[in-house]
């Protein structure tokens, strides 16, 4: 299904006469004329255009891809700054080692993520789909490397529709390895995530990589090749569900790219400096089209294939800056502001609504707990189990024992003792009474045994809790259990 | 695969299967030469919100080569793999089949970690802190289960941090308790001893082989019955570990303390059993597992650097 059709007739009458500005309109068809329920696939050559929305664009992805090749390099003390150990199940992030029950903080990072989505979308659209997100970044990536083989889009155009020649051969073979070479290097960066990176490239040097790391390297170096070289658009447009749910966090103050409808139409050549009677200031130069990567026409209006990257603004604006004409016929707006012909100030004052506050508090508030939970976090953890086996039993001394097991989990990078006391009831007493060594970053089961005096209580189960401090420093934990006393 | 009691579930799910890959194939066959019904300006005439028109939008072709894909993917699946009914699929692959490779895998990457502790006797094994931490591991997670986490056991289970061994704590008889597992067995003794009167009796004099407070007289007479116990407990209840028969003359008791406990061991008699561990735990395994036991109760000698 498409969008609305473009714009509200009112508009089109407001500035000429009505018959002239249909008459002239150039009729764009918006899906392939087959009858068919299958279409065969209409191939994309996007412009290369240089403006300020394309220069953001490549600083996002020269940010973002510094950071995803880059990270796996880090080291922090003996070890890779930055791993997923997924076999030993210990994540390691810089200074923090993370255990499977932290999974707390992945749920939290997850909910951040959402609301971030929920945020920027209501305030400005499609920023992540236009800017971050790894489709858009690598299509970026690989049409550049495209470009600078290929030529323009007029060149890449003539190639393809070319016989086969010696030079045709050589550029898609030439671009064709540089892209393997920039996926491969994705999909080895990937798996670098979860094995220590410098030993991976050690073992890929001297073929001896392991199945599964082979497998992964390429898996995601072929969806690396496949979605960007090849896919492309149709990620966004047939596949990706964020496309299809975006729209539903736009309101009518949301910044989106947008066509100015009422200054622009009707469209028409006019003479360069000279206000064309009867014309607005579209001129029809189909650059707008060209340059767009989901291949969209943006003068017919919102459309969910629009990824909102705001490379048909920088299009437009040269155009207009060409025939002196104030730049933003296409241009970042909302429907109010466009509608009300407001001012850039008029719509920024429109950004604080109870949505988008309501956002933002949210957002902060769980990224200060994030925080504040990530820093106040213990050093260790504790887990204790009853003994099953024997509830209680009498021990020299006449003396009442119950059985109980702890995990320690030190998350640590040294080898830590722990101190484990119990309170609760009078009189008891915990063996070993020795601190309890853990290797960094293990976990240990010790067996700890509870003595109370033989008349400390009543019979039955009593509240009583485990004390394990750690030998340095002043963290420690306190765990309940019970303490059963038989009849 | 023998999940199903009879063939007819076998039969149902294999149909099912198939008739399910027949119809996708049938209808991405029919829809691939459906014509969607649109008009002039290339929609179908549905028109919502007075002017949100439904223009026909059709699908990019390439999706239906994945669809087509999946079948010959699904066929090639069930070809090779198990998924119609009983059929066990070309390449013979099972669940269990993966379990034992699994732990095949397992127990020959553990190999490299054990191998150092083979050559070792059991007495410098337990000084061994490596080997201990592995032996921990092993006692909580396959005997704790009876003997406590502790080791020091409840009723019915024996303290193995004690001196006081029912078969011998030597650590070649402590490595045959924990390969081949042992039974435990008194028989019901009441007949051979005589009236329930002679049972208390007897009960009186086991009570006084630990020196403990009884009724001098019943023991007395309970002194000449012994003699049926004395086969297995020996005389004056010192016990026999070639037999499994405990002391009677400590202060250990196993399944329990007093005249009533006593008097229900030699009526009802007795059948404990511990496990054999031989083919769930490897040799290597029940070697450093001995040495964790043997070293409860005993001092372990300096370990080799």
């Amino acid at each position: 299904m498409r969008a609305r059709p473009s714009q509200a007739p009112a508009e089109d009458t407001a500035r000429g006469p009505a018959a002239l500005g249909r008459a002239r309109r150039k009729v764009i068809p918006i899906a392939a004329v087959s009858g068919g329920l299958y279409a065969a696939h209409r191939k994309i050559y996007p412009r290369s255009i240089s403006g300020r929305f394309s220069m953001l664009r490549w600083w996002m992805v020269a940010a973002t891809q510094l950071v995803f090749y880059g990270l796996p390099w880090l080291q922090w003390g003996q070890r890779q700054a930055v791993l997923f150990d997924l076999g030993a199940r210990r994540f390691y992030l810089f200074g923090l080692v993370l255990y499977p029950q932290d999974l707390i903080y992945l749920t939290g990072l997850l909910v951040v993520s959402a609301l971030s989505l929920f945020l920027f979308t209501a305030v400005a659209g499609r920023l992540w789909c236009g800017y971050t997100c790894p489709q858009t970044v690598y299509t970026e990536i690989f049409m550049w490397v495209e470009q600078k083989i290929e030529g323009s889009r007029i060149a890449r155009m003539r190639l393809d529709g070319e016989a086969l020649s010696m030079e045709k051969l050589v550029k898609k073979w030439f671009k064709h390895l540089v892209w393997l070479g920039i996926a491969l290097w994705t999909g080895f960066s990937f798996v670098g995530y979860f094995t220590p990176i410098r030993e991976l490239g050690m073992e890929f040097l001297q073929t001896r990589m392991g199945s599964w790391e082979v497998f992964w390297v390429f898996f995601y170096g072929f969806a690396t090749y496949g979605n960007a070289g090849f896919m492309r658009e149709q990620v966004c447009t047939y596949m990706c569900p964020y496309a299809r749910f975006q729209g539903a966090m736009f309101d009518r103050d949301t910044l989106i790219v947008s066509y100015d409808v009422a200054r622009g139409e009707p469209r028409g050549l006019a003479k360069k400096g000279e206000p064309a009677p009867g014309y607005g200031d579209c001129i029809d130069c189909d650059l707008c089209v060209q340059v767009c990567p989901t291949g969209i026409d943006i003068r017919n209006g919102s459309q969910y294939e629009c990824i909102g990257c705001g490379l048909c603004v920088d299009a437009c604006n040269t155009v207009m800056q060409r025939i002196k004409k104030p730049a933003g016929l296409v241009r970042y707006a909302t429907q109010n502001g466009m509608a009300g012909r407001w001012t850039p100030a008029q719509v920024w004052r429109r950004v604080a609504r109870p949505r988008v506050l309501i956002y933002t508090a949210v957002l902060a508030a769980l990224c200060i707990g994030l925080m504040a939970s990530l820093v106040a976090r213990s050093t260790f953890k504790v887990d204790v189990v009853r003994d099953r086996g024997s509830l209680a039993h009498l021990v020299a001394g006449g003396r009442l024992e119950n059985v109980y097991r702890l995990q320690i989990m030190n998350a640590t990078e040294r080898v830590q003792r722990y101190r484990v006391s119990a309170e609760g009831l009078a009189g008891l007493s915990t063996e070993p009474a020795q601190d309890i060594a853990v290797d960094p970053a293990a976990s240990r089961w010790v067996a700890v045994r509870v003595q109370a005096p033989f008349d400390a209580a009543a019979p039955g189960a009593h509240p009583i809790r485990f004390v394990v401090q750690q030998d340095e420093g002043a963290a420690r934990i306190v765990e309940q259990t019970t303490f059963i006393v038989p009849r | 695969m023998s999940d199903f009691i009879n063939n007819f579930w076998s039969v149902y799910v294999a149909v099912a299967v198939v008739a399910s890959i027949v119809a996708c194939a049938l209808l991405l066959w029919l829809t691939a030469r459906g014509q969607a019904p649109t008009g002039d300006d290339n929609t179908t005439g549905h028109v919502w919100d007075g002017d949100l028109r439904e223009a026909n939008n059709p699908m990019p072709r390439w999706w239906m080569g994945l669809f087509v894909l999946t079948i010959v993917f699904g066929v090639g699946y069930l070809i090779a793999y198990p998924g119609l009914g009983a059929y066990a699929g070309k390449l013979g692959w099972s669940t269990s089949g993966e379990y034992q490779k699994d732990t095949r895998a397992a127990e020959l990457a553990l190999e490299p970690v054990y191998a150092r502790f083979a050559a070792m006797p059991t007495e410098v094994l337990a000084g061994d802190g490596a080997a201990m931490a592995i032996g921990e591991r092993l006692f909580l997670n396959n005997c704790a289960q009876c003997h406590g986490s502790d080791a020091r056991g409840s009723k019915g289970f024996p303290n193995l941090t004690d001196t006081d061994w029912l078969h011998g704590g030597t650590p070649d008889k402590i490595i045959e308790t924990i390969t081949k597992g042992r039974i435990g067995e008194m028989p019901p003794m009441a007949a051979a001893v005589g009236t329930p009167d002679d049972v208390k009796n007897l009960a009186q004099y086991v009570l006084s082989l630990s020196g403990r407070a009884t009724d001098s007289l019943r023991a007395g007479l309970g002194k000449s019955k012994f003699g049926v116990c004395a086969a297995c407990h020996g005389v004056g209840g010192v016990g026999q570990q070639a037999v499994g028969a405990p002391r009677l003359n400590d202060d250990t008791w196993l399944h329990g303390f007093g005249e009533d406990a006593i008097v229900a061991m030699i009526n009802n008699g007795k059948h404990n059993v511990m496990p054999p561990q031989e083919g769930r735990l490897s040799a290597a395994q029940i070697n450093v597992l001995a040495a964790y036991v043997w070293g409860l109760s005993n001092k372990p000698a300096a370990a080799a650097p």
